[in-house]
């Protein structure tokens, strides 16, 4: 089977990747995709380890939590983000420079 | 045992490939419709690394779920949203994203090396699982004990993530809402 340092090496490789997307993006949904691909790397990782723990799944199974706290943040930050893009009409992180009232 | 070292790279190259056109993309929906196509890789990903409920649950919930929802932000939040994107024309790597690189690259060189340091085949935790035959292979069944895990190892952390994800629920409709004009 494949190793582990394959898939640690790959969920690293999108790791940067999505910091290169958080940091770099000027827009609040793109960020919110590069923490997506953050949180997928840290699932990958998850996984790769969940093969050896046959018995308890302990790895398969936080992986699944993950997933859903994804869900939970994208739910969460879009109604943030429709919310801030009808007081601002602007997603732009760094145009968004005054308290809310 | 070729034809899965062969799917892995394959699918590898696919899920970095896209996920380095999401990074590069100027077409804000294009890199959407990328990012579909990385997190398909990357369930395919977990099929070889012998996850498959997990697969299958990826598929579902983050391409079913989250990327519709995405989508749906982007049509609620206007045209400015995607103008904004197309304003900034210029090279592949412009001065401005340089230092987002550099801390890219660097982190991705810390990590690279920490592994190759590490090499985690010699690690403890997992000498003993193969000493003791707790490792998976390719023909285990594992939805049968993954439901039974769930219901009882995990039982609290299960209860904890339903509760929070029901918070996040009434918090994005709380959020959402039609703001009363006064």
């Amino acid at each position: 089977m494949i190793g582990l340092n394959e898939f640690l090496l790959l969920s690293a490789a999108l790791f940067c990747i999505g910091l290169y997307i958080v940091v770099a993006k000027r827009n609040a949904i793109q960020i919110l995709i590069g923490v997506e691909l953050m949180l997928n790397a840290a699932i990958l990782n998850l996984v790769a380890f969940g093969k050896y723990d046959k018995i308890n799944n302990g790895g398969q199974v936080f992986a699944l939590f993950a997933i859903v706290l994804a869900a939970a943040v994208t739910a969460v930050a879009l109604a943030i983000i429709l919310n801030v893009y009808r007081q601002y009409k602007t997603i732009d992180p760094s145009k968004i420079n005054k308290l809310g009232d | 045992m070729m034809l899965v070292k062969v799917m892995f790279y394959i699918l590898a190259a696919i899920a970095l490939g896209s996920a380095l056109y999401v990074a590069a993309a100027k077409n804000l929906v294009r890199s959407v419709f990328m990012f579909f196509v990385t997190l398909f890789a990357l369930a395919g990903l977990y099929v070889l690394a012998l996850a498959d409920f997990v697969a299958v649950t990826q598929i579902v919930i983050y391409v079913g779920g989250i990327l519709v929802l995405i989508l749906f932000a982007f049509m609620l939040s206007g045209r400015e949203t995607l103008e904004v994107l197309q304003q900034q024309k210029g090279k592949f790597i412009s001065l401005s994203k340089l230092p987002a690189v550099l801390l890219a690259l660097m982190f991705f060189v810390v990590m690279f090396v920490a592994l190759r340091q590490v090499n985690i085949n010699d690690a403890d935790w997992v000498k003993t699982a193969v000493a003791e035959g707790n490792i998976m292979k390719p023909d285990t069944v594992l939805v049968e004990s993954i439901g039974v895990n769930l219901m009882t190892r995990y039982l609290l952390p299960f209860e904890a993530i339903s509760i929070l994800l029901l918070f996040a629920l009434v918090g994005a409709a709380h959020l959402s809402r039609k703001e009363p004009q006064a």
